[in-house]
């Protein structure tokens, strides 16, 4: 019987832990004699801080601390990523404060904290403590905020402009768009969306006095990267001081990757107490008012090219919305990971964005789910069926038309991937458009398309069938260009893995990277189970804690099957080299002579002189006949910094009904044709794609944050931001191309946003495609019954 | 996410929670909760105490009247409404309980607790004011029956007097010559109704329906009945005609899902469906 699990569909090894309450996440975990923090939030979205009067809430029952923003030795955030790459680009930076001190800028921004002995006494001196606001006015929309005579947010930022980010050939893009026989023109939003991860953020600082050291247990993709950030930046301590530790996680979707407020609210708390523990627990309230947001975009876009087909350039200016202030990477979003994979799997020559990134009265923005990604996705995927609509072509045959053939790799886009500053050049390196297409097309009955809409005309509903052929960047990134200064974050995103064998043969695996749901414990198992040709019972997967795992850059951008399982496997060559050396010296025979199959390292030419890798990692550890030079025990550390990106890529098929009475749209057929190279464990693939597509369908249809124009948000729970349920969804027919990737050894790509990143566009091509014969071109998401009933009577009206 | 602090007592009867509302204006009865938790975690509602009824199983039960009528306990919840073989015969309940909220909603949350707490959304207001159902309301001194087209006065308002607690909704019995559908387009978040309508309809007796009650959720101040579609239907109007009558006379209400002019046409496609679905029920 074989152990080799790689490549196959093995239940999750947590998920008994998980699903049986046995997981541990920050709220099940009570330390001794911990204390519990409250925050006050704004009810402003706008205002200057006049006073704060804490004193009648330091007088209440249980209270020990009430802490405004001047506690707070160094207040200010820090921001990794501004927007980088052109020359001379001026980013106007205001990063939140840990609690504000002069103003506020969004409501639910932080005021003020209280710490008691309970929680439920902690929540009632927040009504103690009494803020002297001076409201001023306010705007939300990122385009008006640009406009003359906006409320101003922050005096160094003129207009409310963080920054005007530019990519791509400007005169060449300028010159194909004029000489083109057809311009579409298109205005696109990419509505603000609340990512609603399924455990709220929270944490939990402990100081101790005796070593003057710090520990925080914090809701975390990004331990490593939060002792970074927290000890150098904000703490004024070195990085030794502080230990991160993010047990189990929830569900994060990119909004536990940055550095929050309440860390450091937490951490003083603690010092302030001479060493009490504090924990802050976010109700889901606050999740919505003061963890990140995602998306946010008003898109111009222009697409240009031939009457048969052949799209020549395209143009965008995009007003990419920040919030009040910047989250730890929110510039990058809308310009590195959005503009520079603009053109998608389509040969377009000529690219030019302009991102203009705005500071307005709302929560910051930041990664969520595909991150930049989904916004370019949507936009080129709207911009080819508009394109088609107009030529009068299939959508279809449209892209077929325009995709980077399959023998151009490795490929160079024009919308910036090679120009990156820093000399680092990023390529598409490989894919294989059409197969995908063609597949999902027949999956989803493509051909027979009219006959289906003629048939759903009798029962009243509009049918109408979308695609999206999207393509992303994933498994980022290569140190050389996201942490080249004014690129990307300017710090490393390489990966580690320790592997440690014990006597018994039983292998610990230590990673840098961060589960929050997505089955590592299991994945790099299979991995590693596969390298080292032992059973993945004998191999337990450790992570979530700066002491005691390797120094890594955590779980996003579908990054860690990528990167993280190289480092893993790298570590496993050279356990797997350590253990051919001592086989050959416990067998008498030399290295060169001993070959390694599965578990059994073996003398060549002599099948029955062989040694099993437990019998040497047993020997090795009790090394009483250690050679000379060789370290006892089997304990290897690798650093895998990869060469490039991975690309999946692949044809999404949704097709809706809407029913002409209500406007109501039916999601009735999903059809998944993802290439996302090969696959560790076929189950956790398919489940990621069920979730993301779950997600993009969600924006396309029924999510969407609401700011009133004072700042007030108007969808501010669950009962108001519509999340997806299961019941509104068809069986998702899922397939797949396969296509290797060449940039690591088990040719994985990563699958943690494909399904996010391609199914919106798909849906909203679909219910445009259904409102066609009304003469609607294009409607703004999300697609909720009102607003498809409003687009079919305003069209009713303009024909009649 | 914390309530503010309160005191809780649970009953040991009827009339032990009765006695401890009259001699607490600060109390307020929790019997589900699915109501007035929520409010009470944001704080919106501070009770300086609960009297939990909940397990009051004198309030609980579907029976038959000796008059042929059906008595709903007040403490009825949804699932056991689902289950109950009597009103498994009311096509309308058929339709809306199933929708109610989810698994754990349903088995919590009971018929009087909904109307009690009067949500101007909530589905089963507009039941049971399609059934023409009476309210049966005691207080310590005094027993009441309430009719239902006069229990609704505005949005989480209601004819009930304090210190009064709901013990049962009394149903007409069941008839065969009776159609009843429920119809509703909900609001995706929430799951309440953007416009919901409890229809019934009575068999034709040559051009006119012997009987037509209409009760609409989600769209005015409060739950009403639809009387203008009503007077249409029986002075021989179609369907479709009848139903453009959905919100006459009433002030529609908007937020960020649904406006004015889109609640107004919803409304009358869901009388029309919820009036086709009933009188196909008829057969």
């Amino acid at each position: 019987m074989t152990t080799d699990m790689l490549g196959k569909s093995v239940k999750r090894v947590e998920d008994r832990r998980l699903i049986t309450g046995g997981g541990r996440y920050v709220d099940d975990i009570k330390l001794q004699s911990m204390a519990y923090c409250a925050i006050l939030r704004s009810p402003y979205a706008h205002a200057n801080i006049r006073s704060i009067d804490t004193s009648a809430a330091k007088a209440m029952p249980g209270v020990l601390d009430v802490m405004v923003g001047t506690d707070i030795p160094y207040n200010p955030l820090p921001l990794a990523w501004p927007a980088g790459g052109s020359a001379g680009l001026q980013n106007n930076v205001n990063t939140p404060r840990a609690l504000a001190t002069d103003s506020v800028k969004w409501t639910g921004e932080g005021v003020a904290a209280v710490i008691a002995e309970t929680p439920e006494q902690a929540f009632d001196a927040l009504e103690a403590i009494v803020v002297d606001y001076e409201p001023l006015p306010t705007v939300v929309d990122a385009e008006k905020a640009t406009q003359p005579g906006a409320p101003q947010l922050h005096e160094n930022a003129p207009n409310n402009i963080v920054f005007d980010w530019t990519v791509g050939d400007k005169a060449g893009t300028d010159a194909a768009v004029d000489a083109a026989e057809v311009v579409v023109r298109q205005r696109i939003v990419n509505q603000r969306l609340i990512p609603n991860p399924m455990e709220t953020r929270g944490d939990i600082g402990l100081y101790n006095p005796g070593t003057d050291e710090y520990t925080i247990w914090m809701s975390s993709q990004t331990p490593h990267i939060q002792r970074i950030l927290l000890a150098i930046f904000v703490m004024g301590i070195p990085e030794h001081k502080l230990r991160c530790i993010s047990p189990d996680v929830g569900g994060a979707f990119g909004t536990k990757i940055f550095c929050y407020a309440d860390y450091v609210v937490v951490l003083h708390a603690s010092k302030r107490l001479g060493g009490r523990a504090v924990k802050w627990i976010e109700s889901r309230r606050e999740n919505y008012q003061s963890t990140i947001h995602g998306r946010d975009h008003i898109t111009y876009l222009e697409i240009a090219g031939s009457k048969q087909g052949e799209i020549s350039a395209v143009r965008v200016k995009t007003y990419a919305n920040l919030g009040g202030r910047l989250s730890t990477i929110g510039p990058g979003i809308p310009t590195t990971l959005y503009a520079r994979v603009l053109s998608g799997c389509y040969k377009i020559p000529n690219v030019f964005a302009e991102v203009i990134g705005v500071y307005t009265n709302t929560v910051f923005v930041d990664a969520y789910r595909g991150a930049g990604r989904p916004e370019a996705t949507y936009v080129i995927e709207r911009a080819m069926d508009l394109f088609a609509n107009e030529i009068g072509m299939d959508p279809a045959e449209l892209r077929r038309r325009n995709f980077i053939a399959p023998d151009k790799f490795p490929y160079e886009n024009p919308s910036g991937l090679g120009t990156a500053s820093g000399g680092a050049k990023i390529y598409i390196d490989s894919g294989n458009y059409e197969p995908a297409m063609d597949k999902a097309l027949a999956m989803a009955g493509y051909a027979g398309m009219d006959k289906a809409k003629a048939e759903a005309r009798r029962r009243g509903k509009y049918l109408g069938v979308g695609l999206s052929t999207y393509i992303e960047v994933c498994g980022v990134a290569p140190s050389k260009w996201i942490g080249a200064v004014g690129e990307g974050w300017g710090a490393a995103m390489w990966e580690s893995a320790n592997i440690k064998v014990h006597l018994t043969g039983k292998v610990v695996v230590t990673m840098g990277t961060q589960p929050q749901g997505q089955g590592h414990e299991t994945t790099y198992a299979q991995v590693i189970g596969h390298e080292l040709g032992i059973p993945m019972e004998d191999i337990v997967v450790q992570h979530s804690d700066t002491q005691g795992t390797p120094m890594g850059y955590g779980s996003y951008g579908s990054r860690t099957s990528s990167v993280g399982s190289t480092a893993a496997i790298r570590a496993a060559a050279k356990i797997r080299e350590k253990a051919r050396r001592y086989a050959a010296h416990m067998l008498e025979a030399s290295v060169e002579d001993i070959e390694v199959d599965g578990a059994e390292y073996r003398v060549k030419g002599s099948p029955d002189k062989k040694k099993t890798f437990q019998e040497i990692a047993f020997a090795l550890d009790l090394a009483f006949d250690a050679p000379e030079g060789m370290e006892p025990y089997l304990d290897e550390t690798a650093y895998y910094d990869t060469p490039n990106c991975t690309w999946p890529f692949g044809t999404h098929v949704a097709i809706v009904e809407v029913d002409e009475a209500t406007g109501h749209v039916d999601l009735v057929k999903y059809v998944a044709v993802d290439d996302v190279g090969n696959k560790i464990n076929p189950m956790i693939v398919d489940g990621q794609l069920h979730g993301g597509i779950a997600q993009g369908v969600g924006q396309a249809l029924w999510e969407g944050a609401v700011y009133g124009d004072d700042g007030q948000l108007l969808s501010g729970s669950m009962l108001d931001y519509a999340m997806p349920r299961a019941a509104w969804f068809p069986h998702l027919e899922l397939d797949e191309t396969v296509t290797p990737s060449p940039v690591n050894p088990i040719g994985v790509k990563g699958v943690g946003e494909a399904g996010a990143i391609a199914s919106t566009a798909a849906v909203a091509n679909a219910v445009n495609d259904a409102l066609k014969p009304f003469g609607i071109r294009h409607l703004d998401m999300p697609l909720t019954s009102q607003a498809v009933w409003k687009a079919m009577q305003s069209s009713k009206g303009a024909q009649a | 996410m914390i309530p503010a602090a309160f005191d809780y007592v649970r009953a040991t009867s009827l009339d032990d929670a009765l006695a401890r509302l009259a001699a607490d204006d600060g109390a307020k009865v929790i019997a589900g909760g699915q109501s007035i938790l929520p409010l009470m975690k944001l704080r919106l509602a501070r009770p300086e105490t609960l009297v939990d009824i909940g397990r009051l199983t004198e309030l609980q039960g579907v029976r038959r009247l000796p008059d042929g009528r059906v008595a709903v306990g007040a403490l009825t919840t949804y699932a056991a409404m689902i289950a109950d073989p009597i009103l498994g015969h009311y096509g309308l309940l058929r339709d809306a309980l199933p929708n109610i909220g989810d698994t754990q909603v349903r088995n919590r949350g009971t018929i009087g607790g909904a109307i009690a707490h009067a949500d101007p959304a909530s589905d089963m207001p507009a039941i049971l004011l399609a059934l023409d159902a009476e309210v049966v309301a005691r207080s310590a001194t005094a027993e009441r029956t309430i009719p239902i087209t006069s229990f609704f006065e505005g949005a989480f308002d209601s004819a009930l007097r304090p210190g009064e607690i709901i013990t049962e909704i009394r149903l007409p019995g069941g008839r065969d010559d009776v159609g009843s559908a429920y119809s509703a387009i909900e609001q995706p978040a929430s799951g309440y109704s953007i416009a919901g309508v409890a229809a019934v309809i009575g068999a034709r007796s040559g051009d006119r329906w012997g009987l037509c009650a209409v009760g609409v959720t989600g769209v005015g101040e409060h739950p009403y009945r639809a009387t203008a579609v009503e007077q249409a239907i029986r002075g021989g109007a179609s369907v479709a005609d009848a139903a453009t009558h959905a919100t006459d006379g009433i002030t529609v209400a908007s937020d960020i899902h649904a406006d004015r002019e889109y609640r107004t046409h919803v409304a009358a496609v869901q009388v029309r469906r919820a009036l086709e679905a009933a009188a196909a029920r008829l057969g």
